[in-house]
């Protein structure tokens, strides 16, 4: 598979570590309780289809990206830079 | 129809003309006291101890493609009973006494071949960590030997002893364990359900659960809606989209794991093998062909294939293994789909929606399960109290921090 990297353009995802679920990016609140942190560590919606996770660009520029791609086919639709995702996010909730 | 050496000889000499289906190819009643979902090893097997142990005769089995097309007819067979924690150990043990006897309980030829697994090891605190796996292997009633490096000479002088990076120091040896046909593992337990009442439904998907008042009361299929007293789910890679279905989330990601096998050689290898330092794993099959694997590809998949990096990974694991393995070709390669769960470890329990009950997270490991997984869903389904050996293997065991990691590399299913 190739990542198209926003900033490095096409790379191998073998540069790549693989953490899963974008969904990660949106800790939820410390005050949130227990509860809520074990949904957030532990469950996972694990789709047949499209699906944004996050991989990690460790052996290359050390950014940490949201690949969107098709776990049924492994096309992969695109890539942004995880920071930008949350930073949207952020503004989104303000 | 029963089998024997007679019976063969006989059919031998008469044209093999008296052979009949293994199973019959039922439509669907309307309902059924249990519906198993998911015809694989672990849901045939939960069919097969559910009439024979459990005296139900109600039961039938919805398997969405054919039989054996799931992770039961993909795996590299290896069964062994070598886990090192509490939750696991016994089960597993359990499981290896009941692949001891299930030929001769199924009356079929599973090919179950106790030639022994090797799981080397390179370093001082590998050695010490396998001591102590060992002695947990032999508390739990299971056999386990320590072995040098001469011990490890004797039986396969041809390995890469002196690897410069990784040296073979010694190895963890379980006599008892090794591998099973693993379709026939499948046809076993199909046809002795079979014989015992349970109908075996095929091109049968289910599409959705009725659930009303948070009580199960059937599944809805591609074949129509077949009431249930109880819906036993054991769809192995497909748990997440099963389970979606009734409304629940699962502590488990679906990943793809790949396996390899050589041409047909000869007999170079009687039992399995495992690189301690990369993971790479080999035995030999009775046709001749190597068959071996290693990681998962590590990124979420319901593709049943995987990528070449990891082809490369495992490859290089099996010549810095066993050099010599470079000159045989290799001939085939396919992936299966499996639920990684967040410890690594199975889940077999009750569901938060009444009568709806749960076998999954089997991870790479759930074929040497299936005899136990089987009679341990089975107990549960039957008699809604857990298997003894099986009380570990609860859903929330996450929230109260109960996980049974291997591993120690917490919620990252790629790792496990
Ligand atoms: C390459 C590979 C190598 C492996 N090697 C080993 C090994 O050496 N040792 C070991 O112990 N384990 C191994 N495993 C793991 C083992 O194969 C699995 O853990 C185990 O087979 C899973 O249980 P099962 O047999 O019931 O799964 P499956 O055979 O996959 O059964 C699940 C069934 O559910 C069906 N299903 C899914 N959704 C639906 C639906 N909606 N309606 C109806 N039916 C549905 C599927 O079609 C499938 O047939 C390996 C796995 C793979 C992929």
């Amino acid at each position: 598979m190739l990542i198209p990297h926003p900033l490095l353009g096409l790379r191998d995802a073998q540069e790549f570590t693989y953490l899963g679920d974008a969904a990660l990016i949106d800790r939820p609140d410390p005050a949130a309780g227990e509860d809520a942190f074990c949904d957030y560590v532990f469950l996972r919606d694990n789709p047949a289809g499209v699906h944004r996770e996050l991989w990690y660009h460790e052996q290359g520029d050390r950014s940490w990206l949201v690949v969107t791609r098709n776990t049924l086919t492994h096309e992969i639709l695109g890539a942004e830079l995880a920071r930008d995702v949350a930073l949207a996010r952020r503004e989104g909730r303000a | 129809m029963t089998f024997s050496g007679f019976r063969v000889i006989r059919e031998a000499l008469t044209g093999h003309k008296g052979w009949t289906p293994l199973w019959r190819d039922p439509d669907p009643q309307p309902s059924y006291d249990i519906v198993i979902v998911g015809g694989g090893g672990h849901g045939l097997a939960t069919a097969y101890h559910l009439a024979a142990v459990f005296g139900q005769a109600r039961v039938a089995v919805l398997e969405k493609g054919y039989l054996g097309s799931g992770n039961i007819g993909r795996n590299t067979t290896i069964i062994r009973s070598n886990y090192l924690l509490p939750g696991n150990q016994p089960f597993y043990e359990f499981s290896m006494k009941l692949w001891e006897r299930m030929e001769q309980d199924l009356n079929f030829n599973a090919m179950v071949s106790q030639r022994g697994i090797l799981n080397l090891l390179h370093t001082d605190a590998q050695r010490d960590a396998y001591r102590r796996r060992g002695n947990a292997m032999l508390l739990s009633g299971a056999d386990a030997e320590l072995l040098d490096q001469a011990g490890v000479r004797r039986m396969y002088p041809w390995l890469n002893f002196d690897n410069a990076r990784f040296p073979i120091k010694g190895g963890l040896l379980q006599r008892r364990a090794g591998t099973a046909r693993h379709d026939g593992v499948a046809w076993g337990y199909a046809r002795a359900a079979d014989q015992r009442g349970v109908d075996i439904i095929q091109n049968c998907e289910v599409t959705g659960f009725r659930i009303e008042g948070g009580r199960v009361l059937g599944v809805e299929t591609t074949r129509g809606y077949i009431g249930a007293g109880k819906v036993g789910v054991a769809a192995a890679g497909s748990s997440s989209r099963v389970m979606a279905l009734a409304g629940l989330r699962l502590p488990i990601e679906s990943h793809v794991l790949q396996a390899f096998v050589s041409e047909g050689l000869k007999p170079v290898i009687d039992g399995v093998i495992t690189f301690g330092a990369g993971h790479f794993y080999v035995s030999q099959s009775d046709k001749g062909g190597l068959v071996f694997g290693g990681d998962i590809d590590g990124y979420n998949s319901y593709a049943q294939r995987g990528n070449l990096p990891v082809f490369e990974d495992v490859l290089e694991g099996g010549m810095a293994l066993m050099p010599r393995i470079g000159r045989a070709r290799l001939l085939r390669a396919w992936g299966g789909v499996m639920d990684m769960s967040m410890d690594g470890s199975p889940i077999i329990d009750r569901t938060p929606v009444e009568g709806l009950y749960l076998n999954a997270g089997w991870c790479y490991g759930g074929f040497k399960a299936t005899p136990a997984s089987g009679y341990a869903f089975a107990h549960l389904l039957a008699t809604d109290t857990p298997h003894e050996t099986a009380t570990a293997y609860r859903l929330d065991r996450f929230a109260r921090g109960h996980v049974i990691d291997e591993k120690g590399v917490g919620a990252t299913p790629n790792l496990h």
